[in-house]
């Protein structure tokens, strides 16, 4: 391969990439090793099997991913802003939509809500940790060593273009001879394995490690959310790993799973690929439902407003997501029968979701609301969620999909579910638990910023969208011309974009600001809440509880404040047992991404020369015998009484 | 026998039990993914597309052997747990070796198996059901390999430290590994030769 085949070249904005990828890196690692920080990160961070650690490092990896997948978005609208516009052709069209696309959904999303779920989950539960430390680090760093890999693909070896869905033929090797699309199957895969790890991790976590008297109907909504998510990602990524594997042998091996001509079936990959896509979908969307449900009681100062209906809606909606998948694909030829019987599961959908909606706005009724930032999100998310939903029951019904399908109005329908759903909740997460992380809160005015920009920029980049679909215009349109009328809507929805875009840097200031000069006296529980992870110091100490708790019922931490009994108890407080720090993790990350890049390349000889290096950090692993070390009862005395006060 | 009476010692901590749960949902995903390929096979095993078929190359002696292979090397990894519960390290790691060398037997008798079928000309290249039946087989073929090299790695720790709560939990781990592939194999045998038989 020559070299101006490796290196993208020949367009100016990838030129400009390379250069700016290539003077960040050098940067970071000049001031790194001025600072003589190098130590303090491989010690603290890059080898921490601590539970909140590696959740900050996932959500800082994921508002990056952020940043980059909204270039992308912005790319998109700024093309389609007026008709005829060249600022992109069709082929790098095609790459921004599909990176989008995937960056989004896998390195965005995923990461920030199991970020989250890593640093709220096991202090929820009153737990020390997770249950398998180092496998939660291994998790990680394979979801970062995947992210990185699938990222460089713009400017080495070019980017996928076939779209995030990547169907068959056209993510072929005779439609799509470049190798793009090789990064799209072995970066999934590699982020794939982690998050089928944390899925597995985090269902042991919650049925083995809850404190005691913690039954299953006494958790915390968003563990519930996150146990079935958990038990969503077991059942539904082996499907991923399979079709992606497929994928490789066809592309790379000469396989015929998806080439008609040697007997193969393109919709094998249609219906493997949303098999797991969907519930893909409601593993994202879920979780953001723990938070908005913690938040809401939180800021209603009530109960969740009927529990149970709401622990039976999540199990049915998890059930429910795994049986419509055909619903992408009404118009490739099922029959009508079959057709029918996905629009019958996927409306059906709509009841379990609204028994959800009528649920927080009930815990609202007489409630004593206070319009914090985090619940501004959860507010916002009911009527924006809404019209996603609405428009999902549009869709739903297959006769009429056959006017909408593969239009603009689904563009719409999916970001007016995913945006309030995934990212509403993230950010509503972020200033919630914000304090549990760092030790004190977001700036809320610079939030209330960051609040109305983002979803004013968000209505109005994707409103206009509905309506040009409906009008005929079809998703992935690279161009359009003057004579479709829709060029008043794109505009407005580019300068949409724009705001968007503003409340996304509102939020990066708010942390840039509320880093240098928030207030840091805040206690361990400023939002006056009701789980037990505001028992802690903020930030968190590293051992989560001095004392495991007791539970007895459903927001305990809530009855204990108003019964005055959250006292410690200086004599019950024993060695604490820790998990060792350990390097395997990311070393075997680093392995996986060397042998990744050689197979995207096809260069079969140097991924099997360095896939030993798995199998040696495998070995290493199994070797390991290290059992953690204790930290003494006396100094954990001592750091409860710095923020208990008298003890 | 108080091996029977009292917990066994790979369930007796609590890390050890969380582990041993992690495992079988490890297990239930694997389920999810061989039924995957199940699918997938089932899906293209008619798409020959002017290749051979499965009646037409395959050997069923030679499957046989197989299946007695693999199948009698998950009744003596049974024999070496029961020896683990008697606290028997020898008895355990000779059912073990005894174990693997079946394996070994049976990979063995699998890739003579593929080299037949692609001096027959069947290749993962030559149609829709050459690569679906070789990417079955060929996973499970990896996956048995696998094995092989986890639990000789477990011999030498098991020599190195005795039967402990680590080492028998680790032990345990990988037996329900083993038979689980046994499972599967059942399965291929079943529907993937017996009915290429029939079919």
């Amino acid at each position: 391969m020559k070299l101006d085949e490796f290196f993208v070249t020949g367009d100016p904005i990838i030129f400009l990439s390379q250069i700016a990828i290539g003077l960040t890196i050098i940067g970071l690692v000049a001031l790194i090793s001025y600072l003589k920080k190098w130590k303090y990160l491989w010690q603290e961070w890059f080898t921490t099997v601590d539970h909140k650690k590696i959740g900050i490092m996932y959500i800082i990896a994921g508002v990056l991913m952020f940043f980059r997948g909204g270039v992308d978005g912005l790319m998109m609208r700024a093309q389609t802003s007026r008709p005829g516009l060249e600022l992109l052709d069709g082929q790098h069209y095609d790459e921004i939509f599909t990176t989008h696309g995937v960056v989004m959904i896998l390195f965005m999303a995923m990461p920030l809500l199991i970020g989250i779920m890593n640093v709220v989950l096991p202090l929820q539960i009153g737990a020390r940790d997770v249950a398998f430390p180092k496998l939660n680090a291994l998790s990680f760093w394979l979801f970062f060593g995947a992210a990185m890999l699938f990222n460089i693909s713009f400017v080495i070896g070019g980017s996928p273009d076939a779209g995030w869905t990547n169907y068959f033929p056209l993510a072929g090797v005779e439609f799509s001879p470049d190798i793009g699309n090789n990064f799209y199957a072995i970066a999934l895969q590699i982020a794939g394995i982690g998050t089928l790890a944390t899925g597995i991790n985090f269902i042991v976590t919650i049925l083995k490690m809850r404190a005691p008297g913690m039954t299953l109907m006494k958790m915390p909504m968003f563990t519930w959310t996150s146990l079935v998510t958990s038990v969503l990602i077991v059942a539904a990524f082996p499907i991923l790993t399979i079709a992606l594997l497929m994928m490789t042998l066809d592309r790379m091996f000469g396989a015929h799973f998806f080439t008609v001509a040697a007997g193969g079936d393109p919709m094998l990959w249609l219906n493997l690929f949303w098999l797991w896509g969907h519930p893909e979908v409601y593993i994202v969307v879920l979780p953001a439902f723990g938070m908005y449900s913690e938040i809401i009681a939180t800021f209603s100062r009530k109960n969740l407003f009927g529990y149970k209906t709401m622990v039976i809606s999540i199990v049915a909606i998890a059930f429910l997501s795994m049986l419509v998948w055909v619903h992408h694909f009404y118009t490739m030829g099922n029959s009508a029968a079959v057709n029918s019987v996905f629009s019958v599961t996927t409306m059906m959908i709509a009841i379990p979701t609204g028994v959800k909606i009528f649920n927080w706005l009930f815990t609202m009724r007489k409630g004593r609301i206070q319009f914090t930032n985090a619940m501004m999100w959860s507010l916002a998310f009911i009527p924006c969620f809404t019209i996603g939903g609405v428009t999902g029951v549009m869709l739903a019904m297959a006769a009429a999909d056959y006017q909408y399908h593969n239009t603009m109005f689904l563009v719409a329908h999916f970001h007016y579910v995913l945006i309030p759903g995934v990212v509403f909740a993230v950010f509503a997460g972020l200033y919630y638990w914000w304090p549990k992380m760092f030790g004190f809160t977001l700036n809320e005015r610079i939030g209330k910023w960051h609040f109305w920009l983002f979803v004013i920029g968000f209505n109005m980049t994707f409103m206009p969208m509905f309506f040009v679909g409906l009008d005929g215009m079809s998703r992935r349109m690279y161009t359009y011309s003057e004579s479709t009328g829709w060029a008043p809507y794109l505009g407005f929805s580019a300068i949409g974009s724009l705001v968007l875009a503003a409340g996304f840097a509102a939020l990066v200031y708010n942390i840039y600001w509320s880093f240098r000069y928030a207030s840091r006296d805040i206690g361990g529980d400023p939002w006056d809440a009701r789980t037990l992870e505001w028992d802690t110091a903020s930030p968190v100490q590293e051992y989560n509880f001095a004392v495991t708790p007791e539970v007895t019922e459903l927001d305990q931490f809530w009855k204990n404040k108003k019964e005055g009994k959250n006292k410690l108890k200086k004599e019950e407080i024993k060695d604490i047992h820790m998990p060792s720090n350990s390097g395997i993790p990311i070393i075997m990350s680093v392995a996986f991404g060397i042998v990744g890049f050689f197979l995207i390349f096809e260069w079969f000889t140097l991924a099997a020369i360095f896939s030993i290096a798995i199998i040696a950090g495998l070995i290493a692993s199994s070797f390991d015998y290290d059992d953690g070390y204790h930290i003494p009862a006396k100094k954990v005395l001592e750091t409860e009484r710095k923020w208990r006060g008298d003890l | 026998m108080a091996s029977q009476t009292s917990t066994p010692l790979e369930y007796s901590t609590h890390q050890n039990e969380m582990n041993i749960l992690g495992f079988w949902l490890f297990l239930g995903a694997e389920i999810v993914l061989f039924a995957t390929l199940f699918a997938g096979y089932f899906v293209l095993e008619g798409g020959t597309a002017d290749g051979p078929t499965l009646a037409e190359i395959f050997v069923l002696n030679d499957v046989l052997i197989e299946t007695f292979l693999l199948l009698t090397s998950s009744f003596t990894m049974g024999l070496a747990l029961h020896q683990m519960r008697h606290n028997n390290l020898k008895g355990m790691l000779i059912f073990t070796v005894i174990t693997l060398l079946l394996g070994a037997g049976f990979m063995y008798m699998e890739i003579n198996e593929f080299i037949h079928y692609v001096h027959e000309g069947a290749t993962l290249q030559t149609s829709a059901f050459t690569s679906a039946f070789f990417t079955l087989l060929g996973t499970h073929g990896a996956h048995v390999s696998f094995g092989i090299v986890w639990i000789t790695m477990l011999i030498i720790q098991l020599v190195q430290r005795g039967i402990t709560p680590v080492t028998s939990r680790k032990f345990f781990i990988a037996s329900l590994y083993w038979h689980f592939l046994d499972v599967v194999w059942i399965f291929i045998l079943t529907f993937v030769y017996l009915r290429g038989v029939l079919m």
